[in-house]
């Protein structure tokens, strides 16, 4: 690039707005000015993002479409990515990813989400979230986009919610004469096919060959008889996206027949967190990694271990030791409560009342 | 000087297995190897002889037997537990609207206050701005900075993030308040809350000439409170008077902090004696009457809502060595027998910012500050109980106490064989003939 001309007027324009804006500051002090904007204007440009639900739409029994509106802050996203939601349910803030579904360029975006068994996030949005309600979002990330130009010939290897992706690529297609596409895609019974009319349709209208397997009937997927489903499989480039099953399946298969370049994996869930008693503490700040039983604070192993960390009361009240959780389970020594921060989550605690539960690494 | 919180043994934990890291020989672990807060859970502790105090006063925890004062933790440890599991939106709900209502009433008063010129506005204005600032400081930032509403992960209310609308930054006062003045609570010589190092609030305390003048400290320390806050969270008076005792590392905090604070204080008053009354143009003078009458009254109510808290009458102290080894249902026992409630109506008690619940807050800092309220008679049945004295009075009555409190103890405790005037008199005349050495000696702060 050549050095730009000297544009004075827009130069001028953004140094005035930012003394407006630390005028503002000084006149709000110690708020900021954005607390008192996001009463009046949450999805206004440059404030935190977030969206607001504008639409649900049930895909199954358990599983429902919510259209958002982001705010003016969002960058917009590629087929394929995700976004991390932020809801607050019973007062409290989750934070999960979800698949992108909706056409790029709308203006709303949309996730498809499928209630799981015990899964406070997934339930409270398909059975209870209403149109109207503000969450937070962060910009779309992700890997697991189709390239550009695209690969003539694709399949999709999907199973369960792990349609989902997917359906976001598809959805975004060109028009006119696209990839030859194969979708081979499980779900328990026909029923639980997520997006079955608009894949049907797409079949019909020979964009894509469509393979549905129910499972309830016909089994689990076994990757050894992939040539019955899909002949031609080691000339595609392949999208997996579904249980971690069918993840490790896909990547020792393609591994085994020297094919690994060809897949593309979306691993929403790359740790479990099973909390436990005791266990690894890891001390990022220090880059120290402890062993600790299940009733030693954290505070106090780490200390053990010649670590200066925050601490305060000792008792569990004065909030003076709280450090960031990147992931792990910890437990309340004083009540038994686990509190566990899955990958991507930024959890406070207090390391002088809470012992690990499994494993834990910590901002300290 | 601050001390630091003592790691307590107890016979009952040695058990516990040795934590092993992985940068360390194991055989440094045995030296390490310590016991945990006796504080932590309910149970443990042993019946102890419980001294009088120095006054010849009896020693509050003597009342109750080791069993007695850990059943009452457990029922208190059970109370805590039913509210802080239900939680729940309601509860967000509430801080949420109360924090929109705060910023609602501080922005239309600030705006009424541009046309301050005009006397209604200027009443309605100021009137406005001091509930809001009240709100702000009492409701809301009090009990965020206690975490009160970490639980709900949002990190804009949250005890890590807020700073308040006070001349104390967050983080001094949470360490002089939340972990001193909490964790210490009303034991002499570590809580420096009695009496703020200014004031003589109990018997058991060291009286010097200084507290002579204390019905007038104490009337200014009000009105300019937040100063008092912020000078007493720096320990500005010991840290100056010992300053040639202190550790280089221990300058270095203090000069952080005293930076820390001055631009906090910079800002503050740049805000409100400055851009605020720019703001209001030919309204300049009024709008800067009315902030400072709003930080006066907000200084005024609450210093005292907070000295109501814990100076009035039937409220306990602790001798500094009687809580070695305490229990966690010691320190619930020490909670409720020092400290003390405001009765009042609803309103009342969101513009004391639930302290009106001091007792409550006491024994459970982090709870939201909305649930004091239906806790409080569980907490009063259980007192009446065991015979304990639930102290609690409407604000008017209990701030009087205080106030007289104030006055009577701005005297030193009669000596046997001298009266009061005798013994101040001799302290004059110490004074007046050794000045120098009566007065570094007397003034050393009782702590150190």
């Amino acid at each position: 690039m050549t050095a730009a001309p000297p544009r004075p007027a827009s130069a001028r324009r953004p140094l005035l707005i930012d003394g407006v804006w630390k005028l503002a500051a000084a006149i709000a002090t110690p708020v900021l000015p954005e607390d008192y904007l996001d009463f009046v204007a949450p999805l206004r440009a440059g404030a935190d993002l977030r969206g607001r639900i504008v639409a649900k739409r049930l895909e199954t029994a358990d599983s429902a479409t919510l259209t958002i509106k982001p705010g003016r802050s969002w960058r917009g996203h590629v087929p394929g990515q995700y976004i991390r939601i932020g809801i607050d349910i019973d007062g409290v803030r989750h934070w999960r990813a979800y698949s992108l579904t909706s056409v790029v360029g709308d203006g709303t975006i949309s996730i498809t989400t499928k209630a799981i068994p015990d899964g406070i996030v997934s339930n409270h949005l398909v059975r209870e979230a209403q149109p109207g309600t503000l969450v937070m979002l962060d910009q779309a990330i992700g890997e697991f986009v189709l390239p550009t130009p695209l690969p003539a010939k694709i399949l999709f290897l999907t199973a369960g919610s792990g349609i989902t992706p997917v359906m976001g690529m598809l959805r975004n297609l060109p028009t006119g004469v696209g990839p030859d596409i194969t979708l081979l895609h499980s779900a328990p019974t026909p029923a639980d096919v997520m997006f079955a009319g608009e894949l049907g349709a797409l079949a019909a209208g020979g964009r894509i060959r469509l393979v549905t397997r129910h499972t309830d009937t016909a089994g689990m997927l076994d990757l050894a008889t992939l040539d019955d489903e899909v002949p031609d499989w080691r000339e595609r480039q392949v999208w997996v996206c579904g249980p971690t099953g069918l993840l490790d399946a896909a990547e020792a298969h393609w591994a085994g027949h020297g094919l690994a370049d060809a897949l593309h994996v979306e691993r929403f869930r790359p740790t479990i967190i099973e909390p436990g008693e005791g266990g690894e503490i890891t001390f990022l700040g220090s880059e120290v990694t402890i062993d600790a039983d299940g009733a030693t604070p954290i505070l106090d192993a780490g200390e053990d271990a010649g670590l200066l960390l925050k601490s305060g009361c000792r008792m569990g009240i004065c909030f003076g030791c709280v450090v960031t959780m990147r992931q792990g389970a910890v437990r309340d020594l004083r009540t038994g409560e686990i509190t566990v921060a899955e990958p991507g989550d930024e959890l406070p605690i207090q390391t002088c009342i809470n012992a690990v539960a499994g494993s834990c690494d910590l901002e300290a | 000087m601050t001390l630091a919180p003592e790691r307590t043994s107890s016979p009952a934990r040695t058990s516990i297995s040795p934590t092993a890291p992985h940068v360390s020989e194991p055989t440094h672990l045995e030296a390490e190897r310590h016991t945990l807060n006796t504080r932590l859970s309910v149970g443990g502790g042993a019946e102890r002889e419980h001294l009088p105090k120095k006054s010849g006063r009896p020693n509050p925890f003597g009342r109750l037997t080791n069993a007695e004062i850990e059943g009452i933790g457990r029922e208190l440890d059970a109370i805590r537990a039913e509210v802080m599991d239900s939680r729940g939106a309601r509860d967000a709900a509430y801080i949420r609207r109360v924090i929109k209502v705060q910023r609602g009433l501080e922005i239309g008063s600030r705006v009424v206050l541009l046309f301050s010129r005009n006397k209604v506005a200027w009443a309605a204005g100021t009137v406005g701005l001091s509930l809001a600032k009240i709100l702000e400081n009492m409701e809301i930032g009090h009990n965020v900075l206690h975490g009160q509403w970490d639980w709900m992960r949002d990190p804009k209310i949250h005890s890590t993030t807020w700073d308040w609308d006070m001349a104390s930054p967050a983080k001094q006062w949470k360490h002089s308040h939340n972990e001193l003045h909490h964790t210490y609570t009303n034991v002499l010589g570590r809580d420096n809350d009695l009496g703020y190092g200014l004031l003589r609030v109990d018997e058991d305390q060291e009286w010097q000439l200084f507290h002579l003048g204390q019905p007038i400290w104490h009337l200014i320390n009000a009105m300019f409170f937040e100063y008092g806050i912020a000078a007493y969270d720096l320990e500005l008076r010991g840290n100056l008077q010992n300053w040639n005792e202190l550790s280089d590392k221990d300058k270095e905090v203090f000069k952080a902090n005293l930076h820390e604070m001055l631009g906090k204080i910079r800002k503050q008053a740049l805000k409100d004696y400055v851009l605020h009354p720019l703001v209001s143009g030919p309204s300049f003078l009024p709008t800067l009457a009315a902030n400072f009458t709003a930080n006066v009254v907000r200084n005024v109510w609450s210093n005292t809502v907070i000295i109501c808290g814990h100076f009035p009458d039937g409220i306990d102290t602790f001798e500094t060595d009687s809580i070695d080894g305490e229990t966690r249902g010691e320190w619930y026992l020490r909670q409720m027998l020092g400290s003390g409630n405001i009765s009042g109506s609803k309103f009342t008690h969101i513009m004391t910012g639930n302290l009106s619940h001091q007792i409550e807050h006491h024994l459970f800092p982090d709870m939201p500050s909305n649930r004091y309220a239906e806790i409080s008679p569980k907490i009063q049945a259980l007192m009446a109980k065991h015979d304990l004295h639930y102290v609690t009075g409407p604000v008017l009555k209990q701030a009087y106490q205080v106030y007289r409190k104030v006055c009577r103890l701005s005297l030193p405790n009669e000596e046997p064989g001298r009266s009061r005037w005798s013994v101040v008199r001799g302290e004059l005349a110490k004074v007046v003939r050794g000045k120098g050495e009566a007065r570094t000696k007397r003034h050393l702060p009782s702590t150190v």
